[in-house]
């Protein structure tokens, strides 16, 4: 069975351009919800001295994982910041002092089992990279004899226009993927691996396929140019022909997803020790004058990384994300979290101005989850909550791919997520 | 820096697919016919069309502006309405009699619901039944093809549904180029085909609903002991089938929603042309398959991937003891 799917323009242009290295701002604001999950409390003050990879905040919470400085340098303030996502957060101001200085907890961990393994990536602050900031180990911690996992399925779909940072993960550390893939199969006793890589994408399918070909148990998927490929449910119906069912988890059908630059984050630091800190992060968008990809220190703000942007003309709109999914922001001390995998600036774009629907249809036949959006829109204009129920919004992902097709330049995919709001 | 920044939900790409670009691919697909009923009826054949389209759009600007609601005239929707009003008309009906059934489609059929998307019933084929209820014999004297040509006046004849015992058939080679009397758009199914060729291109219509239309009536009608070519390329069926069952608002949005309004459709055709006083019935099976369009949409929804069902309520017992 084919799923809906829209076809989307590509614009990776910033694919073929070797990662940038690290770029190092003047101060980083470092929020303190970076994850699904709790925020961690600070465990720093205004005016201590921090080193690179040092614990600044943690929680008790299971759901959540520490926090870590990104550089070296004092801590200027304790403040609070709006997300891209529009939630305020508490957040820890580092002034570098550009040395780098690594802290002594930074040192590769002592693995030996699934329980020190486990334990190996929580410490290391790692969050799912594609975007959803769902803590790696929660994930990877499910009762292996109550919902055993047999197969282990890597997104590497990358299906949102522009970014290219899990590209150029695989071009450039191809050896780390694999050795992270080897880890998490070797310590949870997972059988089989399918890695997801969209088609447009031979260079890096090639280039795994090299790698894997003496290694039965991993095998690499092409994935139809159809968005949204990289969303769990999608990714998972294309790489094994299975149903997550409604409320129901990957795991209660054998399978969890992991993001490619997570599982290489993961034997990165194991290998080094140094906790998730740096982030790839795609520059590009219609005024970018060479497109690319950087290294960033988590916490670089807006204003510092419009500094490197090279743009022709002045942005009016920027996003942290991919067009389809990110959000739009502007203060210019937003910082980069874990997450985000982009920054993309247009100049001159115009505010979409809706108009009727005119009943086409077209946004029940692009929709993966073979929702009627259409019906939800109207059922949530007349606060009709039963019915939103009946329709099944709960189960729409926000890929926004009704709205993007849809002539009438309606934003259904925004009306979907405000419904979901009326069920709480 | 400019320090004003657009802040907007995702997405921030869209599709280059616009209502007013659909509407204008739609006009593109008509001209075919249009030109072909020029050529088969005259000039006075444009005049028609001109005369239902100024209508349509003038009554579209008019009622936005009167009904203090945001102007739509823009999305060419009016146009794409007065034409295919034309081209249910024949020739010689005096252009007032067009220019009122412009009104109904526009005022009565759309704007009153509130303007595009929101009509129950497509505003050409109301156009078509209440004018057709209102001017009977003005609205069935068809005439002759190429009449202007012969500088008598306008004789008028029969069109092939019509036809009595000893009247000529024409052959399926007239019939297929609209050599024969009819409303000025319906005759010339070529033209009709490569307008409905020009949609599947642009991918505005998808082909199911003209496909399974005509196909039920050419089934039935051969079943029935007919002739099964005669009755595709005959009347107003591919005019019908191709331009107005296929509108957007008032068809059914799923596949299978559509499958069965085309059923339908054909089903309703079939039984006039067979059983009913009129020659045709196209135009009254559309309209019933509009007015039944939202009971199906609601019986044919897709099913949500993954969906569980429910676990009934049970439902209070309101019984008086």
């Amino acid at each position: 069975m084919a799923l809906n799917a829209v076809r989307l323009p590509h614009l990776k242009t910033s694919a073929e351009k070797k990662t940038i290295k690290l770029f190092l701002p003047q101060k980083v604001i470092i929020s303190l919800s970076q994850n699904i999950g709790a925020p961690c409390e600070p465990l720093v003050k205004k005016g201590d001295t921090v080193l690179t990879g040092q614990v600044i905040g943690d929680s008790n919470a299971f759901v959540s994982v520490p926090i870590h400085a990104s550089v070296s340098g004092t801590v200027t303030d304790e403040t609070e910041i709006l997300s891209a996502s529009g939630k305020l957060s508490k957040a820890i101001v580092i002034t570098t002092d550009s040395l780098q200085t690594m802290h002594k907890s930074v040192a590769p961990p002592n693995v030996t089992d699934r329980e020190s393994f486990l334990k190996a990536v929580r410490d290391s602050g790692s969050v799912g990279l594609g975007g959803a900031g769902f803590p790696t180990h929660v994930k990877l911690s499910y009762d292996a004899k109550k919902t055993p996992v047999d197969t282990l399925i890597i997104n590497g779909a990358e299906c949102e226009p522009f970014i290219t940072s899990d590209y150029r993960e695989i071009m450039e550390n191809t050896q780390n993927i694999l050795d992270g893939i080897s880890l998490v199969m070797k310590y949870l006793d997972i059988p089989r691996t399918v890695v997801g890589i969209e088609k447009d994408k031979p260079k890096a399918i090639e280039k795994l396929r090299e790698l894997t070909a003496s290694i039965p148990e991993i095998s690499i998927l092409p994935l139809p140019l159809k968005y949204p490929q990289g969303a769990e449910k999608i990714l998972i119906h294309q790489t094994t022909g299975k149903l997550i069912k409604e409320g129901e988890l990957p795991l209660n059908a054998g399978c969890m997803v992991l993001n490619i630059s997570t599982v290489s984050f993961l034997s990165e630091y194991i290998k080094t020790g140094v906790p998730l800190i740096k982030r790839r992060l795609t520059i590009d968008g219609d005024i970018v004058n060479e497109p690319k990809n950087v290294f960033v220190p988590v916490g670089i703000t807006l204003s510092e990384l419009l500094k490197i942007a090279n743009t022709r003309v002045a942005p009016d709109r920027i996003l942290f994300g991919g067009p389809m999914m990110g959000s739009c922001v502007y203060d210019m001390n937003t910082p980069v979290t874990k997450t985000t995998g982009a920054l993309l600036l247009f100049g001159n774009s115009k505010i979409h101005k809706e108009s009727a629907c005119i009943r086409c249809g077209k946004c029940i036949h692009v929709c993966s989850m073979n929702l009627s959006p259409i019906e939800l829109n109207i059922a949530f204009d007349r606060n009709n909550v039963e019915l939103l129920k009946k329709l099944r919004v709960n189960l729409c992902m926000n890929c926004a791919a009704c709205s993007y097709i849809c002539p009438a330049k309606r934003n259904v995919s925004e009306k979907n997520n405000m419904a979901k709001g009326l069920l709480r | 820096m400019s320090n004003k920044f657009i802040v907007e939900p995702a997405p921030h790409i869209r599709s280059g697919n616009t209502t007013s670009m659909i509407m204008l691919h739609v006009i593109i697909a008509l001209t075919p016919a249009l030109i072909a009923s020029v050529i088969i009826f005259g000039a006075r054949a444009l005049l028609l069309t001109i005369t239902c389209v100024t209508t349509c759009v003038i009554c579209e600007y008019f009622f936005r502006v009167i009904a203090k609601r945001e102007q739509t005239v823009t999305d060419l929707s009016a146009v794409v309405t007065g034409m295919i009003l034309a081209f249910n008309l024949p020739v010689t009906l005096p252009l007032y009699m067009a220019a009122l059934g412009s009104v109904v489609a526009i005022v009565l059929v759309k704007q009153a619901f509130g303007g595009i998307g929101q009509n129950f019933a497509n505003p050409a084929a109301v156009g078509r039944i209440v004018l057709m209820l209102s001017f009977p014999s003005h609205m069935s004297s068809y005439a002759v093809p190429f009449y202007y040509q012969s500088g008598i006046d306008i004789k008028t004849s029969a069109t092939p549904l019509g036809l009595e015992a000893g009247d000529v058939i024409p052959s399926v080679k007239e019939l297929f180029f609209g050599i024969h009397g009819g409303s000025l758009g319906e005759t010339c199914a070529f033209a009709l085909l490569l307008g409905f060729a020009y949609l599947l291109v642009m991918k505005i219509v998808r082909p199911i609903i003209p496909i399974v239309f005509v196909g039920t009536v050419a089934i039935g009608t051969a079943i029935s002991g007919g002739d099964a070519v005669f009755s595709m390329l005959s009347g107003g069926l591919l005019l019908g089938a191709i331009f107005m069952a296929t509108d957007y608002t008032t068809n059914p949005m799923t596949l299978a929603g559509k499958v069965v309004f085309a059923v339908g459709c054909g089903v309703i055709t079939l039984v006039i042309r067979l059983l009913g006083s009129m020659p045709e019935g196209v135009v009254f099976s559309i309209l019933v398959m509009n007015i039944l369009t939202p009971y199906i949409d609601k019986m044919t929804r897709p099913r949500p991937l993954g969906m569980k069902k429910t676990p009934k309520e049970p439902k209070e017992d309101k019984r008086e003891i």
